[in-house]
């Protein structure tokens, strides 16, 4: 068969072209589901794991069910209302009965998306735990914002300094060991560290008026007796975020 | 079948070193060890595969549009694995996923399907696929060896430098900032390169 003729060239490329298009459709219809499972998995792995919690999963006999339990026994979703409209939070109870407010943020680093959960305790300031992770950041280079050493930095880090939101500098050089808010970004990872800190600078500073309006009600159950202080600030806690309950 | 389809690519005719195929990716990987060797495994895997698919139908492609064919394959090959990937192993597919755009475009690939696919039976061409996978993947795992070693005093992730020797630390040593640069990765390679050709004479031109 003359395979140069134009009418043979037109026709191979129809065929492979179609065929290729059914074999991926195909692949991605019956795989869909299992796939979206796996990513709703690890969005809740992350979640956890902000706060410390599901660090068994890896050894777990079956890793989806451990996640499930766990994000179900510690975790829940919530949308509070700020300026920018409504927000999702994630409050975590932990062990021992204290709060931790999990804010989602969102970014751009050098080739695509990047994302994570910051933890905060209940001052709004203090950072309890991170979690970052990318869509295609450069391996080991940018990439590195997903590992333990560069989220181990952030721990007791204050977004607030002085009564103003400074959020968290990710220094190029080496950070000041002192500063409360200065973490070191990643060697030839320049981009995706400052895009770290953007991300944080843009998706906390959205939250802002519903750490004030907390802190504000958290201030005014102060006034009670000492061992009712901490029932009272858990009370009004609870029943603010309700309020905020949308 | 002949033992040279397998043995020359990983030395003699090294896709790096002797061919120059594959450089821009072979700069991008290798800062640590774990994504060279990744990106080493999943090019052989691939090379392999696609190169024996297009010699099963090499000779029907139309010569005109061969190029688009080749690229056609090799792109849903390494779609298809990522999307199994995705569906049964997680963990892989996001160790995978920053390099799925690096593979399709790696010019081995296509190279071996151009130059011996495209002329031989399946099976020598998987043969040659794979081994030039190897290949590149030794020299991909030789340079991350040395710009990790020196770049970040880690090997595979694990401290090998003692934390006191830092000047930090009080000590002499620091990491050297360019190891981690792609500008390291060339003169490593051409370092490589020059020890190969001081042992094999007949690579140096005239």
């Amino acid at each position: 068969m003359d395979t140069n003729k134009n009418s043979y060239t037109v026709i191979y490329a129809t065929v492979l072209v179609v065929f290729v298009a059914v074999v991926l459709a195909l692949a991605s219809y019956l795989l869909k589901d299992r796939q979206q499972r796996n990513v709703a998995i690890e969005t809740k792995q992350m979640i956890l794991k902000s706060v410390k919690l599901g660090m068994d999963a890896e050894t777990a006999p079956d890793k989806a069910t451990y996640i499930e339990e766990q994000y179900a026994k510690y975790i829940t979703d919530t949308t509070v209302t700020a300026e920018a409209g409504n927000l999702n939070l994630f409050i975590c109870t932990m062990d021992s009965g204290e709060k931790m407010y999990i804010v989602p943020v969102h970014g751009t680093g050098l080739w695509g998306p990047i994302w994570g959960y910051v933890a905060l305790k209940g001052d709004f300031s203090t950072i309890y735990g991170t979690t970052y992770d990318h869509k295609s950041e450069t391996p080991g280079l940018g990439a590195e914002i997903n590992t333990p050493a560069f989220n181990l930095q952030f721990e007791g880090k204050q977004i607030f300094k002085d009564g103003k939101f400074v959020s968290v500098m990710v220094v190029k050089g080496g950070a000041n060991p002192e500063s409360t808010n200065e973490v070191d970004a990643i060697s030839g990872g320049t981009i995706t560290s400052k895009a770290v800190e953007a991300m944080l600078q843009s998706s906390i500073s959205e939250y802002l008026a519903f750490f004030k309006a907390k802190l504000e009600e958290a201030a005014k159950a102060t006034p009670a007796p000492a061992d009712s202080a901490v029932s009272a600030t858990a009370d009004s806690t609870g029943t603010a975020v309700q309020t905020q309950l949308n | 079948m002949d033992k040279k389809i397998f043995i020359e690519p990983l030395f003699r005719n090294n896709p790096i070193t002797v061919l120059v195929l594959g450089v821009c990716s072979a700069l991008a990987v290798t800062v640590k060890l774990e994504p060279a060797i990744v990106m080493a495994l999943s090019v052989t895997i691939v090379t392999g595969f696609s190169s024996f698919i297009v010699s099963l139908i090499r000779n029907t492609i139309p010569n005109r549009i061969r190029i688009i064919v080749q690229l056609v394959v090799v792109a849903m090959l390494v779609i298809l694995v990522d999307q199994v990937l995705k569906a049964f192993a997680y963990d892989v597919s996001k160790q995978l996923s920053v390099f799925v755009g690096l593979i399709i475009t790696n010019c081995i690939i296509m190279g071996r399907i151009e130059a011996f696919a495209l002329g031989n039976k399946p099976l020598p061409s998987l043969v040659d696929g794979l081994s030039n996978g190897l290949g590149y993947g030794i020299i991909l795992i030789a340079i991350a060896f040395v710009r990790e070693l020196f770049g970040s005093g880690t090997i595979y992730g694990i401290p090998v430098i003692p934390a006191e020797w830092y000047i930090k630390n009080g000590g002499f040593y620091e990491n050297n900032g360019l190891f981690i640069l792609p500008p390291m990765a060339l003169i490593i390679t051409g370092v490589i390169i020059w020890i190969q050709r001081s042992y094999t004479k007949e690579l140096i031109e005239k």
